[in-house]
């Protein structure tokens, strides 16, 4: 599905495949750096200690989640600026792309490149020999993981079109709502293998944003049902 | 290398497909660096044509030389306008250099994954001549410095020796050279990559057959890349030369060496095209001053080109000029193989008088193109290519380069608007993609790894 979004609405314009790169980019930055951390901790800890390790783990994922989110923001002030070169450059006065837009495709950039990351070595795995759960892991491995990056993936668009919305209109607390969310999806991840401790608070997260970006771009019950309604 | 320059006049651009022709030697083949570096700092060039200069135009490709950044040149009377256009289609032109660059990457990383050849160690070049099979960590990090020191001074050598035979006009001489390249990569290199993909699929196939089918292969490549040929058939091929020299260098080049010589590369790249008296840099000036397109050196253009039977010529023959071209494609290259022709995509398909062009409309309906060498090509996809054989976070490392070579080919591209002049462009993606490959193995991974092991999810 995200490649789907990809596909339509993102490669007709180039303007847009480049925000996409540099949003991937800017997402792979904030990356290296939490795994910097992560790792300096390791090596600076004890390698036997299980809690320890486990501990370091969790403060890893939540410190990687809160150095997405602050690149998400340093991405937000990069793209103002360029809107305004774009203004500036344009013929009749208007940028040819939106902040809204771009907050689009920042967010889908995030995603892809947060989703890719998760699911390439799993999929390449996959193409291999081999059974799923074997050693009494979950047998739903490769399911859940498709599942969860998925959502993972829409959950970062709608969080950059909320984070840029927020940003534009100085509502903090719809930044931090968004960091919030993030923390919690981060969060619930961690009560895998129970997969309905995880997918199911993220799915509903996932509704209750795609429900609030919708409604902040402008959208409304009544274009949705007019849309629905049109079509058939 | 030679890079063969067709001698028109200002009122005639025929067809002239650059080619560089890496020198023929049997077996140790040359390396061919300089062409890629040449590419890479061809990119740099943007060259303003001015309307009023047209007649710098005809040769389009010397005159409009624009910077790989997709500039257009603009000959409108507003200046304001020219710079306005030029930025707009700025985006168009930087989605028409991802597009080949990912196409090669993506036939490189392909290959490398499923053909074991070209990971199995078999030899190493003439021009590495240290091996890398050393006890100590020392001794190994010594010879692939000399490997490198080596490598980068043949490039030296050919570059300058390319420059002198551009100076004084042996253009037949570059012109056979090329041809001697593009044969041997055409035809040797296609047949040792099929006959490797055959194997790894074991698919059986003849001899008779696949003459057949490398003669076709070969032939039309021949015909396309010096001659006439339509512009996506044109592309292919300059794609598929660049992944077959970049899959060549994957395999013979040994693994330390291979990273110092990219860094060392990059760093010659931005002397050569940077400095005053960098043999590029020489070589771009020379062409300008004898208003001739510069060398018909690996450059892959995106342009469209206008056929002849175009009703507006002068319209095509400005599109020429306009099209940025890296100067420094030409090419030193130096192929280990034997010949490495990389031609260049020929800027000026129609030929063309170039006249005037009075009207902005028709200035309007000429399509921009970019330039980027055939370099560039190459050593990006080494990058990459090597990334995915020898790390150990496979997909991950190679993903992680691959954003990050986009995205310096990206801030080139906007260093290019920017200043409007020649620009290397190997360092900054070169540069990139090195601290994200060494980085994503050694700090990523481990993470990555940890957190998928027990399903966590950032």
């Amino acid at each position: 599905p995200a490649f789907g979004l990809f596909i339509f609405t993102i490669a007709r314009d180039p303007l847009r495949i480049i925000i996409l790169i540099a949003g991937a980019f800017f997402w792979l930055v904030s990356l290296l750096l939490s795994s910097l951390i992560w790792f300096i901790a390791v090596k600076a800890s004890d390698p036997q200690d299980e809690q320890l390790q486990k501990g370091l783990l969790i403060f890893g994922v939540m410190f990687s989640v809160l150095l997405q989110e602050a690149f998400r923001f340093l991405y937000y002030k990069l793209l103002r600026k360029a809107i305004e070169g774009l203004v500036a450059l344009s013929e009749d006065g208007c940028s040819p792309i939106s902040i809204q837009q771009m907050a689009y495709v920042a967010g889908v950039g995030f995603g892809l490149m947060s989703g890719a990351f998760s699911m390439i070595n799993l999929l390449a795995d996959a193409l291999g020999p081999g059974t799923v759960g074997i050693h009494g892991d979950s047998q739903l491995y490769f399911l859940t993981s498709a599942f969860m990056t998925m959502v993972l993936i829409f959950l970062h668009t709608f969080w950059g079109i909320l984070f840029f919305h927020g940003c534009e209109h100085r509502r903090w607390w719809e930044i931090a709502a968004v960091v919030i969310m993030h923390l919690t999806v981060s969060g619930s991840s961690f009560c895998n293998p129970q997969y309905v401790g995880s997918l199911v608070p993220s799915y509903l997260l996932m509704a209750a944003a795609a429900a609030w970006a919708y409604l902040l771009s402008g959208g409304s019950a009544q274009n949705l049902r007019r849309f629905l309604l049109c079509k058939c | 290398m030679i890079t063969f320059m067709n001698n028109s006049d200002s009122e005639e651009e025929p067809c002239n497909e650059r080619t560089s022709l890496m020198s023929a030697e049997s077996p140790p083949v040359p390396s061919y660096q300089d062409g890629l570096q040449a590419s890479e700092a061809g990119e740099a060039q943007a060259h303003r044509k001015r309307r009023a200069g047209s007649s710098r135009g005809l040769n389009n490709i010397a005159g409009g030389e624009m910077s790989g950044s997709g500039v257009p040149v603009r000959e409108s009377a507003l200046e304001n306008e020219e710079e306005e256009l030029t930025l707009k289609y700025g985006a168009k032109h930087v989605i028409m250099l991802f597009v080949p660059v990912t196409l090669c990457m993506i036939v490189v990383v392909a290959t490398i994954k499923s053909v074991r050849f070209y990971t199995e160690k078999n030899g190493q070049l003439i021009y590495t001549p240290f091996s890398e099979d050393t006890p100590s960590v020392g001794q190994r990090l010594l010879n692939s410095v000399l490997n490198t020191i080596i490598m980068i001074s043949v490039i030296i050598v050919m570059t300058v020796f390319l420059v002198l035979l551009y100076k004084y006009r042996c253009y037949k001489f570059i012109h056979g050279w090329l041809i001697l390249s593009s044969l041997m990569l055409l035809f040797l290199f296609t047949y040792i990559y099929l006959g490797e993909v055959l194997k790894t699929y074991n698919v059986a196939m003849d001899y008779p057959t696949l003459f057949i089918v490398i003669w076709n292969f070969g032939a039309v490549g021949m015909i396309c890349i010096h001659w006439k040929g339509p512009l996506q058939l044109q592309q292919a091929y300059l794609i598929m030369i660049s992944a077959l020299m970049a899959l060549v260098f994957i395999k013979y080049l040994p693994e330390w060496s291979a990273w110092v010589i990219l860094g060392a590369i990059s760093i010659y790249d931005l002397m050569a095209v940077l400095c005053p008296k960098g043999p590029l840099r020489m070589l771009v000036e020379t062409a300008q001053e004898r208003n001739e397109p510069i060398f018909p050196a690996l450059i892959y253009s995106s342009a469209m080109m206008w056929t002849v039977g175009m009703a507006k010529p002068d319209t095509a023959a400005r599109g020429q000029s306009q099209q940025t071209w890296d100067a420094a494609e030409d090419g030193r290259e130096h192929l280990r193989s034997p010949s490495h022709a990389e031609s260049q995509m020929s800027e000026t398909r129609s030929p063309v008088p170039a006249r005037p062009i009075t009207s902005l409309e028709e200035l309007e309906e000429e399509e921009r193109g970019v330039k980027l060498g055939l370099g560039d090509f190459i050593f990006y996809s080494v990058l990459v290519g090597k990334a995915a054989a020898t790390a150990s976070g496979d997909w991950n490392t190679t993903l992680a380069c691959f954003v990050a070579i986009l995205i310096g080919l990206c801030l080139t591209l906007l260093l290019l608007a920017v200043f409007k002049k020649a620009l290397p462009a190997l360092p900054i993606s070169i540069t990139f993609g090195l601290i994200f490959y060494f980085s994503t193995d050694n700090l990523v991974r481990p993470f990555m790894d940890t957190l998928a092991s027990h399903q966590l999810y950032i």
